[in-house]
Order: structure tokens, then sequence, then C-alpha cells
């Protein structure tokens, strides 16, 4: 793959040395601009990328900044569940995770919409729900609450749609986007039956002191304008044996996460033996993310 | 140099002499195509998608209508050809070649509009096969930038092959052009299935998600396309010396109706199943017609274009308002704007409306968004202009080649 990069790269600059960016500063431009695909790098190129993106990171927003790589772990198929009987709608998860995940804050990026219906009325459809909720408390007596992000489906529209693969499903099934690739077409927005993706309208705005300087490079490393980004089940926590900050922050547990494929684990309990359902089921996405009810009420 | 190098270089002159309503013209386009690229570098590039008007809830817009009404253009403007070597028809024959001009020109302002609402323009080379990572056969979009090229490297050679031929007097090859004019044919089917199936594959959009698609794609294309052809051949024989049939813009407009009966009737059927079903997939053709939860941006546009479409449909089906130019032209001009509603945002934007999670996001295009496209416009009016300024000399014979030494005919301007 070495060869095809060296190619275009090759043709770029015989284009008659028009080269725009120059000298030592901008050689980041290009290096850049000739990134291969995430899933094409050996680990010295890996490593080459990461330090020049840490660089320009730490530089950026003056601190020291991490972009980890870490791979799934073999036999780890993420699943999640949540639980509607528990959930009150506060969206603390919401901001956990824009916290965790270097969110642009203005213009607002949000990786989870929590959706509230009226008890008693429709909600197949999602046509009736309120996002835009504003009580002075919740929860509130009258209504429940139905929180989406990206439901990692199995059969992932999104990742079918994309024409240059720069979104795809890892080994874990966390589906990632390398933001380095995406050149911002959005048609897996349209294709993503969930709402999940999101888009850099503007160059992403947050402060120095509000990154989280642990990023991977899969999930919350700063994100340049133009591209889409989407919740990676916090692939740089869930990879080193944590939580996602959703799960993490919720305060009454309606969150649970776990390893698919491990018989013991809490969501494959909840799955067996819970009432479980899943999004959108008609359109065969397969999601891996659980609704339950854990009690009536 | 070869001969036909220099010669090329010859006809390319044509284009920078004219009389000088061609210069006021040309000139005219200039404005917007420099407003245009103003506001694409001067707002939209250095600040991002952010200065449209789309957002995350509809994340497709203006730039997308656009192209989506385009490709149809490029498609039928060379779907005149079928009647012209099925049935033989010569008056038709002879001006297909503005219909593959006319089918660059279509595809070039796509590739201009694609370009424009892309996040990353400057990394357009990722969806190249071999020099990126084309994600075919899996994507539609993958799938589109094949047939749309395609067809564009199809008719730019069959386009210059004649031209060539034709000016250095010979005739050209059948044998060869033929297969090339014929494989064209599907093709032009192709690049507007492939776009129709770009929207209709997606289950999470249940507006799209209609197996009708398709077909109304083409049988609106089939009316876009020639009602334009049919005013720029009047305007064409009226500013140069071709000499376009009356029979052959009859045959046209004939066609047209008959296409045009057809999407109404296929619009009819998908108003039937979604109304009488009236499931909750329904929400977004009700927002398109009615308006849903006091939303209704689009209403009044999409029963514009219905009144335009239907009227259209008798003025082109009876013979009398055919043959006649001034209810003709009417006619055109009340196909190609009511198609281009109807298969522009009248098809995109509902699509997004509600999202995926019910909500409702009104979209109507910025100042910013209007003048780029305006931009984009105007440049194909003016690539259409320098295609035509180029070949109209050798296609009225006023520009011959002897075989080695080019010559000129003084008269040609």
């Amino acid at each position: 793959m070495t060869d095809r990069r060296t190619f275009i790269k090759d043709a770029a600059l015989a284009l008659g040395g028009i080269a725009i960016p120059h000298g030592n500063a901008d050689a980041a431009t290009w290096e850049s601009f000739f990134q291969t695909h995430f899933r094409e790098m050996d680990a010295t190129e890996k490593k080459r990328v990461v330090e020049r993106l840490e660089k320009e990171y730490s530089e950026k927003y003056k601190k020291d900044i991490t972009v980890g790589v870490e791979k799934a772990i073999p036999g780890v198929l993420f699943g999640y569940g949540l639980d509607l009987s528990r959930c009150i709608g506060c969206r603390r998860c919401v901001y956990a995770c824009v916290d965790e995940n270097n969110q642009s804050k203005d213009p607002q990026v949000q990786w989870i919409s929590v959706l509230r219906f009226k008890k008693g009325e429709k909600w197949s459809d999602l046509e009736d729900s309120e996002k835009y909720y504003n009580p002075a408390q919740v929860p509130e007596e009258e209504y429940f609450y139905m929180p989406v992000q990206c439901q990692q489906c199995e059969n992932p529209p999104c990742v079918r749609s994309c024409p240059t693969q720069a979104t795809w499903k890892e080994p874990d099934g966390i589906v990632v986007v390398d933001y380095n690739w995406c050149i911002g077409c959005r048609y897996c927005m349209a294709a993503c039956p969930y709402g999940a993706r999101r888009f850099n309208w503007g160059e992403p705005g947050r402060k120095a002191e509000e990154i989280n300087p642990k990023t991977h490079y899969l999930g919350n490393r700063p994100r340049p304008r133009g591209v889409v980004e989407k919740c990676t089940f916090c692939i740089q926590r869930s990879r080193n044996g944590r939580y996602p900050a959703c799960v993490e922050v919720c305060p009454v547990g309606a969150r649970k996460f776990g390893n698919l494929l491990d018989p013991k684990s809490e969501i494959r309990y909840l799955i067996e033996h819970k009432r479980v359902f899943r999004l959108k089921e008609d359109l065969n996405t397969n999601p891996k993310f659980y609704y339950f009810f854990a009690y009536g009420r | 140099m070869p001969a036909f190098i220099t010669n090329f270089f010859i006809a390319l002159r044509q284009i920078f002499i004219g009389t000088k309503s061609y210069y006021l013209w040309v000139g005219f386009l200039l404005i917007p195509i420099l407003a245009g690229l103003a506001t694409y570098f001067g707002q939209q590039a250095p600040n991002g998608l952010i200065v449209t008007a789309m957002r995350d809830q509809v994340s497709w817009g203006f730039y997308i209508s656009n192209f989506t009404f385009l490709v149809g253009v490029a498609a039928a403007a060379v779907l005149l050809v079928v009647p012209a070597y099925v049935y033989n028809f010569k008056p038709i024959k002879e001006i297909v070649l503005f219909g593959e001009l006319m089918a660059i020109t279509a595809i070039c302002m796509c590739l201009m509009f694609i370009i424009i609402d892309m996040g990353h323009p400057e990394r357009a080379w990722h969806i190249l096969p071999f020099i990126g990572m084309m994600n075919f056969p899996s994507s539609l979009l993958a799938w589109d930038v094949l047939v749309l090229n395609g067809y564009l490297a199809i008719n730019s050679f069959v386009a210059f092959y004649v031209l060539y031929k034709l000016s250095t007097g010979k005739d050209y090859n059948m044998s060869l052009i033929l297969p090339l004019i014929i494989l064209s044919i599907p093709w032009a089917v192709s690049i507007h299935t492939v776009t129709a199936f770009l929207y209709n594959g997606l289950g999470a959009r249940p507006f799209w998600n209609a197996s009708i698609l398709a077909p109304r794609f083409l049988a609106s294309a089939f009316c876009s396309g020639p009602a334009l052809m049919i005013l720029l051949f009047q305007i064409i024989r009226k500013v140069s010396d071709a000499e376009i049939d009356d029979r052959a813009i009859f045959k046209i407009a004939e066609l047209i109706a008959y296409a045009m009966g057809i999407n109404l009737f296929l619009l009819g059927a998908e108003v039937f199943k979604d109304f009488y079903t009236g499931s909750v997939h329904a929400a977004s053709i009700q927002y398109l017609y009615l308006g849903l939860h006091g939303y209704s941006a689009l209403v009044p546009w999409i029963w514009f274009a219905t009144v335009l479409n239907i009227s259209a449909f008798f003025l082109f089906l009876v013979p009398k308002t055919r043959h006649n130019f001034t209810t003709l032209n009417m006619a055109c001009i009340f196909v190609v704007i009511g198609i281009y509603i109807e298969k522009g945002m009248g098809l995109v934007v509902p699509g997004f409306v509600p999202d995926t999670l019910g909500e409702i996001y009104e979209y109507s295009p910025t100042k910013t968004e209007i003048l780029i496209s305006i931009g984009v416009w105007a440049t194909g009016a003016l690539i259409y202009t320098l295609l035509l300024k180029f070949a109209l000399p050798i296609y009225t014979g006023k520009l011959r080649f002897a075989s080695s030494t080019p010559q000129i005919n003084p008269k040609v301007a």
C-alpha cells in the first residue's frame, strides 16, 4: 500500500512543483493529505501518524494529548443494555459523553439524544417524541424517557453506504470512523436509522482546559471540521477495561455494558432474563444495543 | 505535431471569436460564476458547511437536490438517441450531438454540486479505485461515481469523435460509433437508476425506500431533459445557422407527453399507497403535500410543481398546443420548473423530515447555498455555450480541414 501512496505523492509533486504548502511547518499538511487509510497502516506507519497527531493536538491545546491505537481484545464483542424502567431523563449521560469524547461545544455536538414520550401514547414511530424537553425537574410523572445513541449494529447500513470505507465495524463490534479518511459526503447519516451520526458542520470549538487528553485514534481524538463522528462505546475506555462514560455516570444504574461473548456477563444475563427489545428491528440492522425493562412501572 | 491537434486548436480558437451578443452573454455568465466562486472560497471553504442551512437532521439539501435533478437531465439528453436509432428518425439523428453535449455539461455540473457538498473535497481521491479505497460494490455512491464518470467518458468520446470526423469532411465510422451510441442508451438509464437506488436502498428513510422510486426518476427525467433540449434547440437555431427540423422538436414533444403521463401515473400510485394505507411511514409525504404538525415549508412548492406538471401534460398531449411554439415553450418551461421542484428539493428534503428519531427540522437553503448553486448553474451554461461555439462551425460545415493543411472559411465567426 506504500506504493500506492508514494505514487500519488510523486504524481502530486510532479504537478509542476506547485506545492502550495511550503517549508517545515507545512510538511505536516502534506503528511496528513497523503495519509493512508487507518486499516492499511502497518505498525511503524501508525506510530508516525500518532506522533504527528499528538504533536499537532498538543500544540493546538497547549497540553499533552495522547492518541491511542489499542486494538480490539480477542474474544470480546461489546453489547449495551438500557433499562427504560429506570431512566429518569436527566441527560447526565449526554453531558458525561461530551466531557469524555471531546465533542465540539460550539457548535454543540452530542452523541446521545434522550427522547421523551408521554405515557400512554404511541411511541413506535418516535414521531411523537420530544428531544428538547426542559422541565424544572426530572423525572416527570406523566412521561418516560428513551436515550438513543449509536446502536453498534452488527449489520450497519452506514458502513455499507460509505463510499470510501472510512467507517467500519471493528472485531469487537464497535463501528468507528477514520476522521482522516472521511470525505464528508454524509451518505452514512442518510443511511443511519437511529440518527446516531453527527457532522462537524463548522470548526469544532472546545476550550483547551475542557479537552480530555486521553484519546483514541478511532474515538475521542479532536476531530477536524467536515467529518462525521459518532458514539464508539468510549473505545478509549472500553478497550482498556473501563465502562463507557455514560454507563459510569448514570445515577440510576439504567445503563449496562459488557461482553456479549461472555456467558457470565451482566449484559448476557439481562438479555436472557429480561424483556428486551431493539430499536427498529424490522430493518434487520441487528443492533448490539438492547433496551429492556428490569421491572414494571 | 499531428494535424488533428493543430486543427483542434484552430477549432478551439472559435470560442474566442464571436459577435457582440456572444461576448455579452459570456460576460453576463461570468458575473454569477465569479459571485459563486467568491462565495464558495470566501464563506464556505473557510467556515465549513455550517454556512448552509443543512444540519444533522437534514444532512443533504439544496446542493444534492440540484445534483439529483441534473443527473436526470444528463440521462435524458442522450435518451433522444432512442427514437433516432430505433425508428431511424433522421431529423432527430441530426441533433443527437446537441444532446450529447448537454449530457457532458450536465455531468460536469453534477460533479461540481457533489464537490461543493463535501466536507473534505480535497480528499475526493479517497473514493477512487486503486489509489483510494472505493467501497465497491457495497456503496451505491461508489457505483454512482463509476457510472457518472463512465457516462461522461462515453459521451465526450462520441461527441468529439463525430466532430473530428465531420471537421475533415469525412463520414464517421458508424461501425465504431454505433456500438458506443447503443451502449450510451442503457448507460443513460443506469446513471439515473443508480442515483435513484442511492436513495432507494436506505431502509432508514421510508420516503425513499419505495420500489417505485427508480421508475419515477426515469419518467421524470424523460420529461425535464427533453423539455430543456426543446428550448435550447430553438435558441441554437436562432443564434446559429444550424438547421433543426420542426419535426424533430414535435416528435420530442410527443415523447414528453407520454413520459409525463407515466410520471403522473407513478406519482398517483405512490400517493395512493401512502395516504390510503396511512401507516407511520406516510409522515414524509404528508409533510411534503399537506404539512406535518404545523410545518409546511414545501407544501406550496410541491403543489405549484404538481399544477405545472399536470398543465404541461395536457399542453404536450394535445397536438394543437404541441405544434404551437408559444404553448409548446410554455409547456417546456412548466416541465423544467415542475420537475426541478419535484425531483430536487421535493425528493431530497422530505426524506429527512421527520428525521429518523421523529424530529422535524425545516430546511430552506441559505443565501450562501443559493449563490454558490447559481454559480454552478452559470458555469454549466458557460460550458454548454463554449461546447456549442466549438462544435457549431464544424457541425454546420463552415469549418472544414483538408486532411493535412488546415483551412478556415473566412466567414466563420
